[in-house]
C-alpha cells in the first residue's frame, strides 16, 4: 500500500515522514501503545472462549474457571482503555505539532520568497493552502495514525492467534482479504484524483473571492455584480462536481467494506459450522474464532477508510509542500557582509533589469551617488522609476551589472542589513490591522512611546491621531482600513521618521496629501535628510529643484542626469518635460 | 437557522429524502445476518445436514449484495445532496455578498467573509451529508438492533437498558467538554488566515522594515496556540475510544454470564447459544451507533458554529436597497445637495460631511480641494449612492438618489475611485468592464482620451496583455488611466475622478483633462485633485475643510476670497521660483 500512495504524491509521503522525525520519541510510544492495546484487545476473545468453553462443555457452569475469568476480563479491558487513551492522547499531539510545524514552515516560506513569486500568485490561494490543506491534512493524518498502526497490529495479531485456533478457516479468511485489498486501492485512487482536484478548485474559487471582495466597491460601481456572478458560479459547478465525486467515492468505502466483512464472516461461520459439525472445533472455540474474523476484518474496513483520508490528506499536503518548497530568493552569500551605517555612497554600474525576458525595461543603467545627495527621479509615468526602487532594496535582483553600496556589491550583502540601512514611503502605504503603535514602531520595536510620539510630530500624524478615538492604541482595519489617504500616508511617513536610517526611499510619498500639510512635511523630510542618501521619485518642482542628481527617466533608461540649472541649459529632454510639466 | 440554510437545498430535495429511505433498507437487512446466523448455529448443534447450511450461507451472501446496493445508491445521493447544497450555499452567499454595501463588508472584514465561503461552507456540507446519511443510520441500527436483541433476548437484553444510559452519558458529557474549545478555535482561524493575507499583501513594508523574524514569531505564536487548543479539545474526545470498548466488553463478559446461566437453568429453552452469540453481536451494533451519534453529535455542534456564522451573512440586511417602484431613467447630469449631513455609521461620533449645499449643473466641471482628511472622497461616494446620507437629500438628474434603480444610477454616475481597482483578466476584460458591448474601436478611443492607448499598443500583447489580480504587472500611473479610460466606457452623464490622476505626471494629467473638455463637453466632471494646476481651469472649485465646504467659486474669485485656496495655490507654484 505504501508504493501505491507514493505513486499518487511523489515525493510528498518522504517530505511528510521528514517532519514527523522530530516526533520520533512520541512516535515509538505510539507504536509501543498500539502493540499493547492490540494484544490486550486478542486476550479478551480467548478469555471470553475459555468461558464458554467452561459453560458449554461441562454441561453445567464451571464457577471456579468463570469468576476468575471475569475478573481477568475486565482487568484487561481497564488496561487497554488507559492504553488507548494514552494512544490518542500521544497522537494527537504529533498530528498538531507536525501541523503547527508545516504551517510555521510555510509561513517562514512566504517571508523568504522573492517579489515575483507573490506577485504573480493570487492571495487567496497561498491562503487556502496555510489554512484549509494544512486543516484537512491535520484530519487526514490524526485518522491514520489513531488507526493505522492498530489496524496493521491488529490484522498480525489475530492471524497469529487464529491460526493457533484452526489453520483450515484461517485460510479461507486470508484468501479473501486480497478482495479487500483491491476494491480499496481501486477506491483509493480515484478519490486522491478528485480530492485532489477539489483542493484545486477550492483554491481558485478562494482566489476569486479574495479579489472581489477587494475590489467590491468597482464591482459595484460598475455594476457588475451579475457578471461576476456568472464567473464565480462557473467555478462553484465544477467545485461541485469535484466534491460530489470525491464524496462518493470516499463515502463507498463504507458499504463495500462492510459487505466484505459481511461475506468474511459469512464465509467463516460456514467454514466453522462444517468443522464443528465434523467436531474439529468446540464450540467456544468457533465463537472466539468468529470474534476474530470480524476483528480481522475491521482494520480493512478502516484502513481502507484511512487511505482515502491518507489520500486527500497527502493531496493537501502536497499542495502545502508546493508553497513550502517553492524556490526562494537566493540566499545571501555565506561570505555576505553585513551593512551597518552605511554611509550612503552607492553605484549602479551597467545594470539591466526586466520582469520579463520578453519585454526589456531597464538596460545599461548606470549612477553615482555620493554620500548625503538627494536623487529625484522624473520622467513620464511607466518609465521606470518603481523599479529603481524594486532593485535598490532588492525586492528583484538585477539580470546584468552591479550595483554597490560603500563599494560593496549589493549582492555580497545580507538582504537584512541592507533593507535596515533604507527608510522607504512607498505609494502603497501597507499598513497592517494593528494599533496606530504597533503600526507606527515597525521599523524600531524597542522604541519608547516619547520617541514615538515625537517622529508622529514630525510627520505631523500627532495631531490626527490624537483626535481617533483610542489615540495611539486605536486599531486600524486591514490595509488602513478606515484612514484616509491621506492619513494613511502620514503615518507610513512616520515610521520612517522614527527609525532615521542612512539612506532614504520616497515614492511620490506626498501626492495624496493636502498641499499645506504637504509643505510641512516637505520641511520635515528635508531635515530628515540631512547627511542621508535619499531617492525621492516626485513630481513637485520643489523636490526636484533641491536635488543633487536628477535622474531623468525614459522607457527605463536613464537619459539625462544632472542639476536642475544644467539639464535647463542643455535643453534636452528634461527641459521639454520641465516646461510641460512644472512652468506655472 | 435551519430555515435560512434549508432555502439552499432546492433542486436537492429529491436525494436529500431518498438517501435515508436507501439506509433504512440497508440496516434493516445488516441486522437480518446475525439472525440468520444465529439459527445456523443452532441448527448445527441440533445436527442439521449440509444443504441447511449451503442454503444459509446463499441467503446471506444475497442479502450481503443488496446491503451493498443499497448502500452504494445511498451514497451517490448522498454526495450529489451534499455537494449540491455546498454549491447553492455558496452560490447564495456570494450573491448575497454582491449586495452588500460597503459598511457590511467591513462590519465582517474581508478575510472573515473568505473563511465564512470556504471552511465554513466545507462543514456544513460534511455535517449535511452526515445527518442524511450516518444520523439516519445510526439511530435506526440503534432501534433494529434493540428490537432484534430483545427478541432473540428477551430478560438479557436488560444489560442495554443498564449500559446505553452510562454510554449515552458519558459519550454526551465528552462532547460537552470539547466543544467550547472547538468554538473558540474558529475565531482564531480568522486571525490566523488574516495574519497570511496581511503578510502576502504588504510584503514590501514586511521586508523593507526587515520585520520578517518578528513577523515569524507572532504567527508562530497563533499557530501554537491553535494547536494548543485542538490538542486539548482532542486530549477529551480521546475517551471517546476507551469507554466505548469498556462498555462493550462490560455487556459481554454480563450476557456471558447470566447468558450461560440461563443456558444451564433453563437447559437452552429459554434462550440457546446462538441467540447468545446473536446477542453479542447486536451489543456491538447498539454501541457502534451510539458511537456514531456522539460523532455526529460533536461534528453537527461543530459545524453548527459555521452555519451560524453562514446564517449570520445571508441574514444580513444590506444597508442599501432599491427601491419598490424605482425611476430607471436619468435625466441629466445636474446634482444637487441639499443640507446633506453623513457619517460612516449610527454610533460614529463625528459627522464625516455636515451642512453640504451644493448645486451643479449638467456639463459644469466641478474641482474639489481640500486637506487631508477633509471629506472630498466622502461627498462624491453619495453621488452614485456607495452610502447613504444620514441628513438631507441628494438629487441626480432632479431626482432623490435613493429613487433610483442603484444599477441605473452607478450606470449613469462613473467613479473612478482614489484606490483603483483592477481585476485579473485582458486589458480589453477589464476595459469591458465599463461597456461589455463596446466595440474594438471604442475601447480605443477611450484610452485615447485617457492617455493610455500609446502604452498598451506598446506592450507585447497590446489589448490582449494579461493583468494580474490588483493590476500588479502595470505601474501606479497605468493603472489610474486605464481605470479612467474603462469609466469613460460607460459614456457617464457624470463622471468622478477621485485623485485618480495622483501617478499620473503632469503633463498627461493636462492632456487627460483637455480630452475630456473637448469630446465630451456635455458631460458634468468632478476632480478631486491635490494639485491646483488640475482644477484651475474648473467652472466651479470647492474648497473642502474637516467636511464642510467652506468656499466655492473660480479660479480667481477664490484667489479673492478664500485664504485657504491662496496659501496652497502660492505654494504649489511659488516653489518654481524658490531657489533651491
Amino acid at each position: 500500500m505504501k508504493s501505491e500512495k507514493k505513486k499518487a504524491a511523489p515525493g510528498t509521503v518522504g517530505k511528510v515522514l521528514f517532519h514527523i522525525k522530530k516526533y520520533r520519541p512520541l512516535l515509538c510510544l505510539s507504536i509501543l501503545l498500539a502493540t499493547v492495546t492490540v494484544i490486550l484487545t486478542l486476550y479478551v476473545p480467548i478469555l471470553i472462549g475459555r468461558a464458554v468453553d467452561a459453560m458449554v462443555e461441562a454441561g453445567q457452569v464451571d464457577f471456579s474457571v468463570i469468576l476468575p475469568t471475569l475478573t481477568r476480563i475486565i482487568l484487561v479491558v481497564s488496561l487497554t482503555g488507559l492504553a488507548q487513551w494514552i494512544m490518542n492522547t500521544v497522537n494527537n499531539r504529533i498530528t498538531y505539532g507536525v501541523v503547527r510545524d508545516l504551517r510555521n514552515d510555510a509561513f517562514a516560506r512566504i517571508q523568504k520568497l522573492p517579489l515575483s513569486h507573490l506577485d504573480a500568485h493570487p492571495t487567496g490561494s497561498i491562503v487556502s493552502r496555510v489554512i484549509t490543506d494544512a486543516d484537512q491534512f491535520a484530519e487526514g493524518l490524526l485518522m491514520g495514525f489513531t488507526q493505522l498502526f492498530t489496524g496493521v497490529m491488529t490484522i498480525l495479531g489475530t492471524l497469529v492467534f487464529m491460526l493457533t485456533i484452526h489453520v483450515g478457516i484461517t485460510a479461507v479468511v486470508v484468501l479473501l482479504t486480497p478482495m479487500s485489498l483491491l476494491l480499496a486501492r481501486f477506491i483509493a485512487t480515484r478519490t486522491y484524483n478528485f480530492f485532489h482536484a477539489q483542493s484545486e478548485v477550492r483554491g481558485e474559487q478562494t482566489a476569486l473571492i479574495d479579489e472581489m471582495l477587494t475590489g467590491q466597491k468597482t464591482v459595484q460601481a460598475f455594476s457588475r455584480e451579475e457578471a461576476t456572478l456568472a464567473r464565480f458560479d462557473e467555478i462553484n459547478g465544477r467545485l461541485e462536481k469535484c466534491s460530489l465525486k470525491a464524496t462518493f467515492f470516499s463515502s463507498l468505502v463504507n458499504p463495500t467494506t462492510r459487505v466484505l466483512n459481511n461475506l468474511i464472516y459469512a464465509a467463516v461461520a460456514m467454514t466453522g459450522a462444517f468443522a464443528a459439525v465434523a467436531g474439529a472445533i468446540s464450540v467456544g472455540g468457533l465463537t472466539c474464532f468468529l470474534s476474530y474474523a470480524t476483528q480481522y476484518a475491521k482494520p480493512f474496513n478502516e484502513i481502507s477508510g484511512i487511505i482515502t483520508e491518507l489520500q486527500n490528506a497527502l493531496a493537501c499536503a502536497s499542495r502545502l509542500f508546493e508553497l513550502i518548497d517553492a524556490p526562494t530568493e537566493k540566499p545571501d552569500a555565506p561570505d555576505a557582509a553585513v551593512l551597518s551605517n552605511a554611509e550612503g555612497h552607492l553605484k549602479a554600474d551597467s545594470v539591466s533589469f526586466s520582469y520579463t525576458p520578453d519585454r526589456p525595461l531597464i538596460e545599461d543603467f548606470n549612477l553615482t551617488v555620493l554620500p548625503g545627495q538627494r536623487i529625484a527621479l522624473v520622467g513620464p509615468t511607466g518609465c521606470g522609476k518603481t523599479t529603481v526602487i524594486n532593485l535598490l532594496m532588492r525586492f528583484y535582483d538585477v539580470d546584468r551589472g552591479i550595483i554597490s553600496v560603500d563599494g560593496k556589491d549589493i549582492r555580497k550583502i545580507t538582504r537584512q542589513s541592507l533593507r535596515e540601512n533604507y527608510g522607504m514611503v512607498l505609494q502603497d502605504t501597507w499598513l497592517k490591522s494593528a494599533t496606530i503603535r504597533e503600526n507606527i514602531k515597525m521599523g524600531r520595536p524597542d522604541a519608547t512611546d516619547e520617541e514615538m510620539i515625537e517622529a508622529a510630530r514630525a510627520a505631523h500624524a500627532h495631531s490626527f491621531i490624537r483626535r481617533l478615538p483610542k489615540g495611539y492604541d486605536t486599531v486600524i482595519g486591514e490595509d488602513g482600513g478606515s484612514l484616509s489617504q491621506g492619513q494613511k500616508q502620514l503615518l507610513s511617513i512616520t515610521r520612517v521618521m522614527l527609525c532615521l536610517p542612512p539612506m532614504l526611499i520616497l515614492d511620490e510619498a506626498t501626492s495624496s496629501i493636502d498641499t499645506r500639510t504637504e509643505e510641512k512635511i516637505q520641511k520635515a523630510f528635508a531635515r530628515m535628510m540631512k547627511g542621508r542618501t535619499s531617492f525621492i521619485v516626485a513630481h513637485r518642482l520643489s523636490t526636484v529643484r533641491e536635488a543633487d542628481v536628477i535622474l531623468v527617466m525614459e522607457n527605463g533608461n536613464i537619459v539625462e542626469q544632472g542639476r536642475h540649472e544644467e539639464l535647463l541649459l542643455k535643453g534636452g529632454f528634461y527641459a521639454r518635460l520641465y516646461n510641460s510639466q512644472f512652468a506655472p | 437557522m435551519f430555515k435560512t440554510l434549508a432555502k439552499s437545498i432546492r433542486e436537492f430535495k429529491t436525494p436529500s429524502i431518498i438517501t435515508p429511505i436507501l439506509i433504512i433498507g440497508e440496516v434493516v437487512i445488516e441486522c437480518l445476518i446475525p439472525y440468520i446466523i444465529a439459527n445456523l448455529i443452532n441448527d448445527i448443534k441440533a445436527g442439521c445436514d449440509f444443504s441447511t447450511i449451503l442454503t444459509n450461507g446463499g441467503i446471506m451472501a444475497l442479502l450481503a449484495v443488496l446491503s451493498l446496493s443499497f448502500g452504494a445508491a445511498a451514497a451517490i445521493t448522498a454526495s450529489k445532496a451534499s455537494a449540491g447544497f455546498a454549491r447553492n450555499l455558496r452560490h447564495d452567499l456570494f450573491y448575497k455578498i454582491q449586495t452588500y454595501s460597503f459598511d457590511n463588508i467591513d462590519k465582517f472584514s474581508s478575510s472573515s467573509l473568505v473563511t465564512r465561503m470556504t471552511t465554513d461552507v466545507s462543514y456544513v456540507q460534511m455535517s449535511y451529508m452526515m445527518i442524511i446519511r450516518t444520523a439516519i443510520r445510526s439511530p435506526f441500527m440503534f432501534i433494529f438492533a434493540i428490537i432484534m436483541a430483545y427478541t432473540m433476548g428477551g430478560a438479557l437484553s436488560t444489560i442495554f437498558v443498564v449500559a446505553v444510559p452510562i454510554l449515552a452519558f458519558g459519550l454526551f458529557f465528552i462532547a460537552r467538554k470539547a466543544m467550547p474549545a472547538f468554538t473558540r478555535l474558529f475565531r482564531k482561524y480568522d486571525r490566523l488566515n488574516e495574519s497570511i493575507e496581511e503578510n502576502v499583501m504588504a510584503m514590501r513594508a514586511v521586508k523593507g522594515f526587515v520585520r520578517e523574524e518578528y513577523e515569524k514569531e507572532k504567527f508562530t505564536e497563533a499557530s501554537d496556540e491553535i494547536r494548543r487548543d485542538f490538542t486539548r479539545a482532542e486530549r477529551i474526545v480521546a475517551f471517546n475510544n476507551p469507554l466505548m470498548q469498556i462498555c462493550l466488553q462490560l455487556i459481554m463478559i454480563f450476557v456471558l454470564y447470566f447468558g450461560s446461566k440461563l443456558i444451564v437453568t433453563s437447559s437452552g429453552s429459554y434462550i440457546d447459544v446462538g441467540q447468545l452469540s446473536a446477542m453479542l453481536t447486536y451489543g456491538m451494533q447498539i454501541l457502534m451507533s451510539l458511537m456514531m451519534l456522539s460523532m455526529i453529535y460533536v461534528m453537527i455542534t461543530m459545524s453548527a458554529e459555521s452555519a451560524r456564522r453562514i446564517v449570520e451573512v445571508l441574514n444580513e440586511e444590506p444597508t442599501l436597497k432599491n427601491p419598490e417602484n424605482p425611476v430607471t431613467e436619468v435625466k441629466d447630469g445636474s446634482i444637487h445637495f441639499e443640507n446633506v449631513s453623513f457619517k460612516y455609521s449610527r454610533r460614529a461620533e463625528k459627522y464625516a460631511l455636515s451642512d453640504i449645499d451644493l448645486h451643479i449643473r449638467s456639463g459644469e466641471t466641478v474641482g474639489i480641494i481640500g486637506g487631508t482628511g477633509s471629506s472630498k472622497s466622502t461627498l462624491v461616494q453619495l453621488i452614485s449612492r456607495l452610502y447613504d446620507a444620514t441628513e438631507g437629500v441628494i438629487r441626480v438628474g432632479g431626482v432623490d438618489v435613493r429613487e433610483y434603480d442603484m444599477n441605473v444610477l452607478r450606470d449613469s454616475v462613473s467613479v473612478v475611485l482614489q484606490k483603483n481597482v483592477l481585476f485579473a483578466g485582458t486589458v480589453k476584460e477589464n476595459l469591458r468592464w465599463g461597456n461589455k458591448n463596446a466595440t474594438d474601436e471604442e475601447l480605443e478611443e477611450a484610452c485615447r482620451l485617457a492617455q493610455a492607448d500609446a502604452f498598451i499598443k506598446a506592450f507585447p500583447d497590446g489589448y490582449d496583455t494579461h493583468i494580474e489580480q490588483g493590476g500588479t504587472n502595470v505601474s501606479g500611473g497605468q493603472k489610474q488611466r486605464l481605470c479612467i479610460a474603462r469609466a469613460l466606457l460607460k459614456r457617464p452623464m457624470i463622471l468622478i475622478l477621485d485623485d485618480s490622476t495622483s501617478a499620473v505626471d503632469t503633463k498627461t494629467d493636462a492632456l487627460i483633462r483637455r480630452g475630456l473638455k473637448e469630446f465630451i463637453p456635455e458631460t458634468t466632471k468632478i476632480i478631486i485633485a491635490q494639485r491646483v494646476a488640475s482644477v484651475e481651469d474648473a467652472d466651479k472649485i470647492l474648497v473642502m475643510d474637516g467636511g464642510r465646504i467652506v468656499a466655492q467659486g473660480t479660479h480667481e474669485e477664490l484667489l479673492k476670497s478664500s485664504p485657504i485656496y491662496f496659501e496652497v495655490y502660492t505654494q504649489q507654484t511659488k516653489g518654481g521660483r524658490e531657489n533651491a
